[in-house]
């Protein structure tokens, strides 16, 4: 058994390459290559316009690159090509095996349902049919990422920011993902709820096993999650590496700048 | 015919041939939503134009024709529709659901049950489920596709976690030949039942959506519901104050303002059929005052 593991864990769960975006002109992201293997985090940092979240929307399949490919070993162990999935596997995959983490959380919850039923949709859209299941299922998780079980029959639009990002991580993993994205989870949140919230995922990512390719412009928060990070600027990736070593000896001089643009604590 | 300055049954002959060959394709996939040319009908939206559309499709000179509006016959809506067609298509009418070969329903199905010579034409509101749910178009139309209903379910979800049961009570999500989830128009969901395996034909319309679809005969149709809170159909605990009927679906009528309220059923041709095969109830006026009041008549 364990040297099953050990061999799941030598195949790359996610394969990035030579990915390009182009709009028109105007090269969006420029042959990005890498893989991400099971339980590694990638951060993904760069400044406003650098191509992040264009990368990150090729990866999960929402935006068709323009050259290049993203293959995913899929639960079965076969590795596919991503644009070769039809609709409703990409859909499904989606939905079951992937997670993603919007900035905003109002893009990732239905604000007008109750908590409870945006954390149990994922396992009623495989076919869950048992109403005390899916809310034993949702309140489980609701503790597991802080949130008090009394307000598991409110809607999100009566919780706070960072209550709304953790009802939208428990939302993510109910069906227990293998890989999660996650767009800036900490934009917009004051300094002690990042701490909180990214203590949280920190020890969600331990426990589970999860891969994650996590886009942010904070330094911080990829030096507190991710074990590598990559570098963007115009489009390209121009340093990559393990996070500590990144970070603490920058190698470009875009890099040295980044982290120099940290104010010191 | 007394119209001339129609065609028969109102609309012309080119629209009637679309308008069926929406229905062809509605019936030949049962609970799928086709899109159809909607044409603008003498009669506010609301007022049933999808239904009158089909119904004007459909029906030819031998038809008879029945009109029900919340089961019941003569209210305005049912009568101004089957007066419409009277004019316009001179065909027979009834107000009995035995002899009628098309019956035109806003928001209920005949207690008496229906036979295969029968189209039970529905007129929709609102012919998505999802919508209130997922009010995007494109997205809803990509969930039918994919079969994807998980967030049927979550609606169902919410209703119990807000009043402990499924309160979900008129335009209860099926499920048609195991594929589409469907509206089945606002008709409570006492009426559910009569859906699933009824030998008539049934076509709905929705006049301002533009869409029709149908439910062939003798097709599964489903109520969604969980293991552990099954659907359950809805009836007020009570007999029918005029019939006496213990298994009919009933409408609550406020009598005073101490209270006092009377149960009677909402199928009126059901409700008199009863009547006259000796039935009674606890409020139901005296036998000698009904023979009566035949006699005067002739």
């Amino acid at each position: 058994m364990a040297d099953l593991d050990t061999l799941e864990n030598d195949q790359p769960l996610l394969v990035a390459e030579s990915l390009s975006k182009s709009y028109g002109r105007i090269a969006a992201c420029r042959d990005v290559s890498f893989a991400l293997y099971p339980g590694e985090v990638l951060a993904i940092v760069g400044e406003s316009g650098s191509g992040k979240s264009t990368l990150l929307q090729m990866l999960s399949g929402q935006l068709a690159p323009s050259a290049g490919q993203v293959s995913y070993r899929m639960r079965d162990g076969i590795t596919r090509d991503l644009t070769t999935l039809g609709e409703a596997e990409r859909r499904f995959l989606f939905r079951t095996d992937w997670g993603y983490v919007h900035q905003d959380p109002a893009q990732g919850l239905r604000m007008a349902v109750s908590a409870g039923a945006n954390v149990g949709e994922r396992l009623m859209a495989v076919g869950w049919n048992h109403y005390g299941r899916i809310r034993d299922t949702a309140s489980d998780w609701l503790t597991r990422v802080e949130i008090d079980i009394a307000r598991i029959d409110d809607a999100p639009r009566t919780y706070s920011g960072g209550m709304r990002q953790r009802l939208q991580i428990a939302r993510n993993l109910v069906t227990e993902p293998r890989l999660v994205f996650m767009d800036e989870p900490t934009g917009g949140l004051d300094v002690s709820v990042q701490a909180r919230l990214l203590d949280l995922v920190r020890s969600l990512v331990a426990e589970l096993h999860l891969a994650v390719v996590i886009v942010t412009h904070d330094l911080a928060v990829a030096r507190l999650l991710s074990h590598r990070v990559m570098v963007m600027k115009g489009g390209r990736v121009i340093e990559t590496g393990l996070t500590d070593q990144v970070l603490d000896d920058p190698r470009e001089p875009y890099t040295q700048l980044l982290v120099s643009s940290i104010l010191p604590p | 015919m007394n119209a001339p300055a129609y065609n028969f049954a109102y609309l012309d002959e080119q629209t009637k041939r679309m308008i069926r060959r929406a229905i062809l394709k509605a019936i030949a996939i049962p609970g799928y939503q086709v899109p159809f040319a909607g044409r603008e009908m003498p009669m506010p939206y609301g007022w049933g134009t999808g239904g009158v559309q089909v119904t004007a499709a459909i029906l030819g000179p031998q038809d008879v024709l029945k009109v029900i509006d919340q089961g019941s016959d003569d209210t305005t809506n049912a009568i101004s529709i089957r007066k419409f067609f009277a004019k316009t298509a001179g065909v027979a009418t009834t107000t009995s659901t035995d002899e009628a070969t098309v019956i035109q329903t806003r928001h209920r199905i005949p207690e008496t049950a229906l036979h295969e010579k029968q189209v039970l034409v529905y007129q929709v509101p609102i012919p998505e489920p999802l919508r209130f749910l997922e009010p995007r178009e494109t997205e809803t139309r990509r969930m039918h596709a994919l079969a994807e209903y998980g967030l049927m379910h979550v609606k169902l979800y919410e209703d119990i976690a807000r009043f402990g049961h499924i309160a979900t009570a008129y335009a209860y999500p099926v499920k048609v030949n195991a594929r589409y989830v469907m509206d089945p128009s606002p008709t409570p969901k006492f009426d559910n039942p009569k859906m699933d395996n009824c030998p008539a034909l049934q076509l709905f319309g929705a006049g301002r959506e533009k869409r029709i679809y149908a439910i062939p005969p003798y097709t599964q149709v489903v109520s969604l519901d969980f293991e552990d809170h099954p659907f359950e159909p809805y009836r007020f605990n009570a007999p029918c104050a005029l019939c006496g009927a213990e298994n009919s679906y009933l409408d609550e009528i406020v009598t005073d303002d101490k209270g006092g309220r009377m149960f009677v059923c909402s199928d009126t041709d059901y409700c008199e059929g009863r009547q006259a095969a000796g039935h009674h109830g606890s409020l139901s006026a005296a036998p000698y005052k009904e023979r009566a009041q035949r006699g005067s008549h002739g």
